[in-house]
């Protein structure tokens, strides 16, 4: 009995599509676990960089909470790790999101500590031009280190602003609308740690257990 | 076809270069060539791909029917890239990171479908095998070269961000014409990448033209009017 081609060639393509996901299947089994240990260390490396490793004696990566304050954190729902010391609040780093970048949205981890002064301010993604905005990358240039250890006090609110505005942050040669909106945004952050802040610690504690971890794996990218 | 590896090798190297002569798998190519080791890590991964998909294709070609073998090489081609991007992701997770969505990419990179159907579904595996290979050299070569370029003129560095691939060790790796180098801007942003691309064509095409107005005989006089070559080997090209 002669077998029509069209079996053939479907039995073929299958074998062949059974095969490939074989291979597929079988790597993904063999980096998985190496992958997701990847994605928590470049998360805890730059968590630490701003709430330090010692500081802290939980969990950062999946002691989280989602808030939603998409006016002054940028997005929908904004995930925040938290840091504490024998329970007590140490830091909470946001993942905010700068609305009005040059060219896009900016992403930012903006660390915070218990008493209102900035751990720390890191760009996670960003697509400013490169040479002129991207000195915003910690890489490139101090320029985000100039957060460090500002509060909503120091300087004083009507100086959170690009000098250009009459403030003190420098801008870059080129580039002012970048800066101008990454210092909006971190002004904004710590508006919403003023008004919230002690609150994200206390939710936390008392949704412990509901599986609020799912979010973690958004910050991957 | 040919057996001679030499001439797999001259082709995929030079004369049939996937980048500059057949002009394939431009958006990675222009995509992610702004430093020379953006452009190495891409072109590895293609290479890679390159190799095992002309490896395999060339196993099964007897066994592949006409009808659907495009559907089995694009499976074929899918399948190691997805296992080339997970690896990466895995053992080079900084790079993996800046090459991002260019790894998947590579499925659609046509250079490699090409060198499946127009070469692997027709010769044996060794000279499969070396065809990948040279081609795979041959287009990140290309890669490289573009990168270094741009990063050159655009940032005045050379080998930036090495130790995303080679270790901490690498670091030193990283040439810098120095803080003061304002750099021109344009090389980063894509036009760069195809003024870059144009230009590496340009110099190919002219070494080409020297090499076919040379005598076939190689004398001792060095370099000659072009006119003069032509009328003393009228055969040319």
């Amino acid at each position: 009995m002669i077998k029509h081609p069209i079996f053939a060639a479907g039995g073929l393509l299958a074998a062949f599509a059974v095969g490939g996901t074989g291979l597929v299947a079988f790597t993904h089994q063999m980096t998985d676990d190496k992958i997701a240990a990847n994605e928590r260390n470049a998360l805890l490396a730059s968590l630490s960089e701003m709430v330090p490793a010692s500081s802290i004696d939980n969990d950062i990566v999946t002691d989280t909470v989602a808030v939603s304050d998409e006016e002054r954190l940028g997005t929908a729902e904004t995930l925040v790790y938290l840091g504490r010391k024998q329970g007590e609040p140490v830091a909470a780093v946001f993942t905010s999101v700068v609305p009005d970048g040059y060219s896009g949205p900016i992403k930012l981890l903006v660390a915070v500590k218990a008493d209102g002064a900035l751990g720390g301010v890191r760009v996670v993604s960003h697509k400013e031009t490169p040479g002129l905005g991207d000195k915003i990358e910690v890489e490139k240039s101090d320029w985000v280190h100039g957060f460090d250890g500002l509060s909503l006090g120091s300087p004083p609110e009507e100086r959170w602003k690009v000098k250009r505005d009459g403030g003190i942050f420098d801008q870059f040669t080129g580039a002012t609308i970048t800066p101008r909106s990454i210092v909006k945004a971190v002004k904004k952050t710590l508006l919403f740690y003023q008004d919230r802040g002690e609150s994200l610690f206390q939710e936390k504690t008392a949704a412990k257990g509901e599986g609020d971890t799912v979010a973690t794996s958004k910050m991957a990218g | 076809m040919t057996s001679s590896y030499g001439k797999l090798i001259k082709e995929g190297l030079w004369n049939n270069n996937q980048a500059l002569v057949a002009l394939l798998g431009l958006c990675p190519l222009l995509a992610v060539t702004n430093t020379a080791i953006n452009g190495l890590g891409l072109g590895i991964a293609t290479t890679v791909v390159l190799v095992l998909s002309n490896v395999t294709v060339s196993l099964i070609r007897n066994v592949v029917r006409q009808e659907v073998r495009l559907p089995i090489f694009v499976m074929v081609i899918a399948s190691f890239v997805t296992a080339v991007e997970l690896s990466m992701n895995a053992w080079f997770y900084e790079l993996y990171k800046i090459l991002g969505i260019f790894i998947p990419l590579i499925v659609t990179n046509c250079a490699i479908i090409g060198r499946a159907e127009a070469f692997a579904s027709k010769n044996n595996v060794t000279d499969s095998l070396v065809d990948g290979l040279a081609m795979g050299i041959g287009f990140t070569l290309a890669l490289v070269v573009l990168g270094a370029m741009r990063e050159l003129v655009g940032m005045g560095t050379l080998f930036s961000q090495a130790h995303l691939m080679f270790g901490e060790g690498a670091r030193d790796l990283t040439l810098s014409l120095g803080d003061g180098f304002q750099g021109a801007l344009l090389a980063i942003l894509p036009p760069g990448a195809f003024i870059g691309l144009g230009l590496l064509i340009v110099i190919k095409n002219l070494v080409d033209q020297r090499l076919a107005e040379r005598p076939q005989p190689v004398k001792s006089e060095p370099e000659k009017d072009p006119k003069e070559t032509d009328e003393a080997q009228p055969a040319g090209a």
